[in-house]
């Protein structure tokens, strides 16, 4: 039986459209200014400013970038390593806390969700982390600096236990162990598998996470052959600002170690690139993935 | 005694879930629980030898300077300010458009704009700093550009600490509000079509059963939103304001936060002692914050506590 559209739908509908619609131009605004500056010649951008459309197509931007492609790919070695290593001991680890922490019989659940909660409440500041990372554990200068910081967040962590909880019946569980699994068979064979949608979220934000870290270089990383991709491009950022704030800006924008506007937009679209190519794979799974606090009908 | 046991007993018991549990417990006490420790820097005379034992203890010294420099207020009100901002208006936005975006029947259009309104999470901060430059710089940028076509004067926005407020509002919305929003939308699938059924019996039109229906119904999960973003409350997204805002004195008076405080202190001034002090401040009063709004909401209504 179809139900007849009444016209508070019809408004509502309409009203829905129009929100949605506006709400996405006003996303996608920025991303189209990058991309238009990173294919219009520097010249244009200093003598006509940033615009929607390039007035006049160019990939001079690029090619300034790949003519020494040196420093780049290492920055996006570092990047893509940290991201893969991490986001893979970290999911590993917090799935399987996540796991744990819903796991109804298991007494003192909630005694540990609580302390991993509390660090978001509680902390030593930046600091006395800073001591910890450097002075303490040694980090600087190495791939631990910048991956043992982003390892694990609490957040995910209840993000994965609410998705756990209510994705898979406690039957399930409850019966794999009257056939005899013990609890890692059971997280291993048949919470894994029915986990996927969720284990895609929270192994999408991890990633998204080291991807777009670039504090950790910041804080820990002196050797500029060790940057993170993200620090790398602010570095070339800053120094442009810097050299053109002490005037040495339009006349050099050429020559080496000055970077163009048109360069530093390519580097950005360059930068953010394979993330936003990962992204419509992943993006199914959200819905289904990011529940948190499960609804009951 | 017997108490003990029972512990030792009940986590035996459990010993392959403890297990599985366990490398996530040691990272937590590494990285969260031991730098409490640290905490004492605030109260010592810090010096470059690193050993925070040898240190001569000053006492409150640190916090005289902190309190002294007259920042204090400042830093704080910014830091609760714009939390409360993003808050509040992060979750009527991402609600206001969860709940529209899951009446609309069109699947094509449905997946597009929500893959699209999510798009500026997977923007690094970096990239933010770009797009920020990109608009505002006073000579190529785009306002200025439009500005100018339409025969208006040139805005110098870098020397405008209150149009920071502003953007600042904005570009957070503007990153975030996608994020909350799908989580907000896997919150509405999960509601059973028999609600709606029976409104629609009883004559409630399409406004009424967003309201009276949907909208309640996502109270679970507002409730653990609130409960990770007040946790943070006194700690600002440093890489938002750090980004958009760099080392511009100019817009400090708007745009300075806590966090932004703290790493100046700490990586430009080198003042370890009064950046410890302001991070132990920022800790103590938001828990100390945290700890009140709970035991408030407790009186008034124990279900909606916090914890």
């Amino acid at each position: 039986m179809k139900i007849r559209e009444d016209s508070a739908t019809k408004w509502f509908r309409l009203l829905a459209y129009t929100v949605v619609l506006a709400g996405s131009i006003a996303c996608i605004l920025p991303f189209v200014l990058i991309l238009s500056a990173s294919f219009t010649s520097n010249e244009s951008i200093l003598q006509e400013g940033y615009g929607l459309i390039p007035p006049k197509f160019s990939l001079e931007g690029y090619e300034i970038i790949f003519r020494i492609p040196g420093d780049v790919l290492r920055a996006y070695g570092v990047t893509t390593f940290t991201t893969i290593v991490g986001t893979t001991i970290g999911l590993l680890l917090m799935t399987m806390a996540g796991y744990v922490l819903q796991r109804k019989d298991f007494k003192y659940r909630n005694l540990f969700s609580f302390l991993i909660y509390f660090t978001t409440l509680f902390g030593g500041g930046l600091v006395p982390y800073y001591m910890l990372i450097t002075n303490y554990m040694k980090f600087t200068d190495t791939m631990y600096a910048l991956i043992w910081p982003s390892l694990m967040s609490p957040f995910l962590i209840i993000l994965m236990r609410s998705f756990i909880n209510s994705a898979i019946p406690d039957e399930v569980i409850e019966s794999a162990k009257i056939d005899g699994a013990n609890d890692f068979t059971i997280y291993y064979r048949v919470v894994l598998p029915l986990a996927i949608p969720g284990l895609a979220t929270v192994g999408l934000f991890l990633a998204l996470h080291y991807w777009n870290d670039w504090f950790s270089s910041a804080l820990f990383i002196n050797d500029a052959a060790k940057y993170q991709l993200q620090f790398y491009l602010y570095n070339i950022i800053n120094t442009s600002m810097f050299l053109n704030s002490i005037g040495a800006g339009a006349g050099v924008v050429l020559s080496e170690g000055v970077p163009s506007e048109s360069m530093k937009m390519a580097m950005a679209i360059v930068v953010t690139g394979p993330i936003l190519l990962l992204y419509p794979f992943i993006q199914r799974y959200f819905v289904k993935g990011l529940t948190i606090g499960a609804v009951k009908g | 005694m017997l108490r003990t046991k029972g512990v030792i007993r009940e986590l035996y018991r459990n010993r392959i879930l403890l297990l599985m549990l366990l490398p996530t417990l040691l990272y937590f006490l590494i990285n969260n629980y031991l730098p409490m420790i640290g905490i004492y820097y605030a109260f010592v005379q810090f010096d470059f030898n690193f050993n925070l034992f040898k240190m001569d203890f000053v006492g409150l010294q640190n916090f005289e300077f902190l309190w002294k420099s007259g920042k204090l207020m400042e830093l704080t009100l910014n830091t609760i300010g714009y939390n409360i901002a993003f808050l509040v208006l992060v979750n009527v936005l991402s609600i206001t458009v969860a709940v529209l975006l899951s009446e609309i029947r069109g699947k094509w259009f449905k997946k597009v704009t929500q893959s699209v309104l999510f798009l500026p999470y997977f923007v690094s901060f970096v990239i933010l700093s770009v797009i920020v430059f990109n608009l505002f710089n006073y000579e190529q940028g785009v306002l200025n550009t439009v500005l100018q076509q339409f025969g208006a004067e040139p805005v110098d926005v870098y020397s405008k600490p209150k149009l920071w407020i502003l953007f600042i509002i904005l570009f957070y919305l503007w990153k975030n509000f996608g994020y909350s929003m799908v989580i907000y939308l896997a919150a509405i699938t999960g509601i059973s079509e028999e609600y709606y059924e029976a409104a629609k019996i009883d004559g409630a039109n399409i406004f009424q059963r967003s309201w009276h229906i949907t909208v309640p119904m996502l109270k679970t999960t507002f409730v653990i939103l609130l409960l990770f973003a007040l946790g943070s409350i006194m700690k600002g997204q440093f890489d938002l304001f750090y980004q958009m805002v760099g080392n511009n004195g100019l817009l400090y008076s708007t745009t300075d936060i806590l966090d932004t405080y703290v790493y100046r202190s700490m990586r430009v001034t080198f003042d370890m002692g009064m950046a410890t002090a302001a991070g132990v401040y920022q800790s103590i009063f938001g828990f100390t914050l945290i700890m009140i709004v709970n035991a408030v909401i407790r009186r008034i209504n124990k279900d909606y506590a916090l914890f």
